[in-house]
C-alpha cells in the first residue's frame, strides 16, 4: 500500500479536464441552441462534431481508467461518501457514452444526414423511423440535464472538501504533479 | 456527502472548518453551484419564456392555426412526390457540389400549400411549395424548401410572426382583421413593398405551371474557393396556365392536388433548376428584397417528378425539409432567417413525429388516381 499514487496517472488528469471543459461546453450550446433563432445553425454545427468527439475521448477514457491504479480515497471520505463518488462516476461514464450515441441514434432515426465537416458525415446507426426519433429526441434532453444535475453535484462535493474540510482532495485530479502529504488513507479506493 | 461527522472509516482533516466557517464554506459551495445552475437555465431561455425562441414561433402557428397533431406546422396539406435530378454539369463552375457533377440523383420531394391547415380546401390563390431532397451519391444531402412566390414577405422571425397573427381569422368574422393587418404593413414597410412585388406577378394555376423560389440567398463554393452568394428556383418546363375557375368536374376541396396527381401519372413533369449569382451590394440577408433582373443566370440541370404518392404511405411524410441540410460546397447566407427556419423546422418535426399519425387529405387511393 505505501506505493499506491496520491495522483491518477497524468493521461487521466488531462483527460478529465479536457473533457470537463468539453462536457461543461457542450451541455451549454446544447440548452443555448435549442432556445435560440439566430445562432441555431451555428451552435448545431459545433454541437455534432464536438458529441462525436466526446465520444471518442470516452472510449480512451474508459481504456485508460481500467489499465491505470487509482489513488486511494482521503480518510475523511465516509463508506457512504464513498459509494456515492463511486456511483456518481459511474454515472457520469455511461452518460459520457450515452448522449453521444442517443444524439448519433436521434439523427438517424430522424433521417438526418449526420454531418461532421465539409464533405465528412457518419452513417446512420439506427433505421430512420418517426416514433423512435421522438423517444430519443426526448431522451437526449432529459440525459442532458442529468448529465449537468450530476455534474454540479460531483463539482460541489469536490468543493466541499477542498474548501470545507480542506484535505486536498483536489490534489488528487491536479494537472500539475502533487507530493503525498501524509494524509492518505491506508485503505486502497475501489473507485475514484 | 454533507457530512463531516467521524465514524469508523472517516476522520476529519486536521485544519477543517467549523461552526462559522463551515457555514461560511457551505454558503460558498452553494453560491458557485447556483451561479452554474442559473447561467445554464438561462442560456437555455428559462427566464425568457416571452422572447421569441423556435419553440414560440412554433407556438404562434398553433396558436393561429389550432392544434393538428402529427402535421407539420407550416405547409400542412401536401402529396409526396420522388424522380431524379439530372446535371447537365454547369452547375460545377459555381459549386463543387457533388450534386453538379454531370449525371442522375435521385429525389424525393414535397407539393404542398402554405399554411398550417392540413384539411383546407385547395385554393389557386394559396401560397404553393415545392420541397426537394437531393440524394448525392457518397450519402451527403441536399433539402431545399421553396415557394411560388419571388420574394419573401418578412425578413425577420419576429416580422414573421408578427404577419402570422396580423392575418389570423378572427374568431366571430372568419376574417382577417384589416386593421390589424394594416398596423402590421405600417411596421414592418418591408412586407407592403414585398406584397406590391408579389401581387404584380402573372398568376399561376396550379402546382405544375409554377415556379418555385429558394427566397433565402445562399454561397455557393467552387473547387478553386470562389464564393459567390446565390439564390435558386426550380422553373416548369410546362407553359403557364392562367387561372380559371376549376370546372365543375374538378372542382373539390382537392382539385390542384388532384389535378397535379393525374398530371404526374400522364406524364413526367420536369423543372429547370436555375441558379442565380449576386454580385457584391445584392442583399443576402433579407428575403424581401429582389436581385436586379440582370443577374447571371445558370441553367444547371433538370428535376423529374415521376412518382406521386400520398403522405399516409411516403416515407417523405416523416422528413423535416430543413434549408440548412447543404452539401459540401453550398452554404449558408447571413440572411437571419435561415437559422431561424433550420431552429423552428426542427421543433415542428419534434413535435410532429412524437404525435399520433392522422391520415392526410390527400388518401393513397386519390394519388394512385
Amino acid at each position: 500500500m505505501a506505493n499506491s499514487p496520491t495522483q491518477f496517472s497524468l493521461l487521466s488528469r488531462v483527460l478529465h479536464w479536457l473533457m470537463a471543459a468539453m462536457l461543461l461546453a457542450m451541455l451549454f450550446i446544447g440548452v443555448s441552441m435549442v432556445a435560440s433563432l439566430g445562432n441555431y445553425h451555428r451552435l448545431v454545427a459545433i454541437h455534432r462534431p464536438l458529441g462525436i468527439m466526446i465520444l471518442v475521448l470516452a472510449a480512451v477514457r474508459l481504456a485508460n481508467r481500467m489499465l491505470t491504479t487509482l489513488p486511494p480515497f482521503p480518510p475523511t471520505m465516509s463508506r457512504q461518501e464513498r459509494f456515492v463518488a463511486s456511483a456518481s462516476e459511474r454515472l457520469l461514464y455511461t452518460l459520457m457514452f450515452a448522449l453521444p450515441l442517443v444524439g448519433w441514434g436521434m439523427l438517424s432515426a430522424g433521417h438526418y444526414p449526420i454531418v461532421m465537416f465539409g464533405p465528412v458525415h457518419l452513417p446512420a446507426i439506427l433505421p430512420a423511423n418517426p416514433a423512435l426519433y421522438a423517444v430519443l429526441r426526448k431522451t437526449h434532453t432529459i440525459l442532458a440535464y442529468l448529465l449537468f444535475l450530476t455534474f454540479l453535484g460531483h463539482l460541489s462535493a469536490v468543493l466541499f472538501h477542498t474548501l470545507v474540510i480542506r484535505d486536498r482532495l483536489l490534489n488528487r485530479m491536479a494537472v500539475w504533479p502533487v507530493r503525498s502529504k501524509n494524509n492518505t488513507s491506508q485503505i486502497q479506493g475501489k473507485t475514484s | 456527502m454533507n457530512s463531516s461527522e467521524p465514524n469508523q472509516l472517516s476522520e476529519t482533516s486536521p485544519t477543517a472548518l467549523h461552526g462559522a466557517g463551515f457555514i461560511l464554506g457551505l454558503m460558498v459551495i452553494g453560491i458557485v453551484a447556483a451561479g452554474i445552475a442559473s447561467s445554464f437555465l438561462y442560456a437555455g431561455g428559462w427566464f425568457t419564456p416571452h422572447d421569441l425562441s423556435p419553440a414560440t414561433v412554433v407556438d404562434t402557428f398553433e396558436q393561429v392555426n389550432g392544434q393538428h397533431p402529427g402535421f407539420r406546422r407550416n405547409h400542412a396539406k401536401g402529396v409526396c412526390v420522388s424522380g431524379y435530378f439530372e446535371s447537365n454539369g454547369r452547375g460545377v463552375a459555381l459549386s463543387k457540389a457533388v450534386v453538379f457533377l454531370p449525371g442522375r440523383v435521385p429525389i424525393v420531394g414535397r407539393f404542398a400549400f402554405s399554411g398550417g391547415l392540413p384539411y383546407v380546401a385547395d385554393a389557386s390563390s394559396t401560397v404553393r411549395s415545392l420541397a426537394v431532397l437531393f440524394k448525392l451519391p457518397d450519402g451527403e444531402e441536399w433539402r431545399t424548401a421553396m415557394i411560388n412566390i419571388p420574394v419573401f414577405t418578412v425578413n425577420t422571425a419576429q416580422g414573421f410572426c408578427d404577419q402570422l397573427l396580423a392575418s389570423a381569422p378572427n374568431p366571430t368574422t372568419g376574417k382577417p382583421d384589416p386593421a390589424k393587418m394594416s398596423a402590421f404593413l405600417t411596421k414592418h414597410p418591408e412586407t407592403a413593398k414585398a406584397l406590391q412585388l408579389i401581387h404584380s406577378q402573372p398568376a399561376t394555376s396550379g402546382f405544375a405551371d409554377s415556379a418555385y423560389n429558394s427566397l433565402n440567398a445562399f454561397r455557393f463554393i467552387n473547387a478553386q474557393g470562389v464564393v459567390v452568394p446565390v439564390r435558386w428556383s426550380t422553373v416548369p418546363t410546362r407553359p403557364l396556365e392562367p387561372t380559371s375557375h376549376p370546372s365543375p368536374k374538378l372542382a373539390g376541396t382537392n382539385y390542384l392536388f388532384d389535378a397535379l396527381i393525374a398530371d404526374i401519372h400522364a406524364r413526367a413533369l420536369q423543372w429547370h433548376l436555375i441558379i442565380t449569382v449576386g454580385q457584391p451590394g445584392d442583399p443576402t440577408d433579407d428575403a424581401t428584397l429582389p436581385w436586379p433582373p440582370d443577374r447571371q443566370q445558370a441553367d444547371v440541370g433538370t428535376l423529374t417528378f415521376d412518382h406521386v404518392e400520398s403522405e399516409d404511405t411516403s416515407p417523405v411524410r416523416d422528413i423535416n425539409f430543413d434549408p440548412l441540410v447543404l452539401p459540401n460546397g453550398i452554404a449558408a447566407s447571413d440572411d437571419p432567417l435561415l437559422s431561424a427556419r433550420s431552429a423552428a423546422y426542427s421543433v415542428s418535426f419534434t413535435r410532429r413525429e412524437s404525435e399520433h399519425k392522422s391520415p392526410s387529405a390527400v388518401s393513397p387511393t386519390e394519388a394512385a388516381k
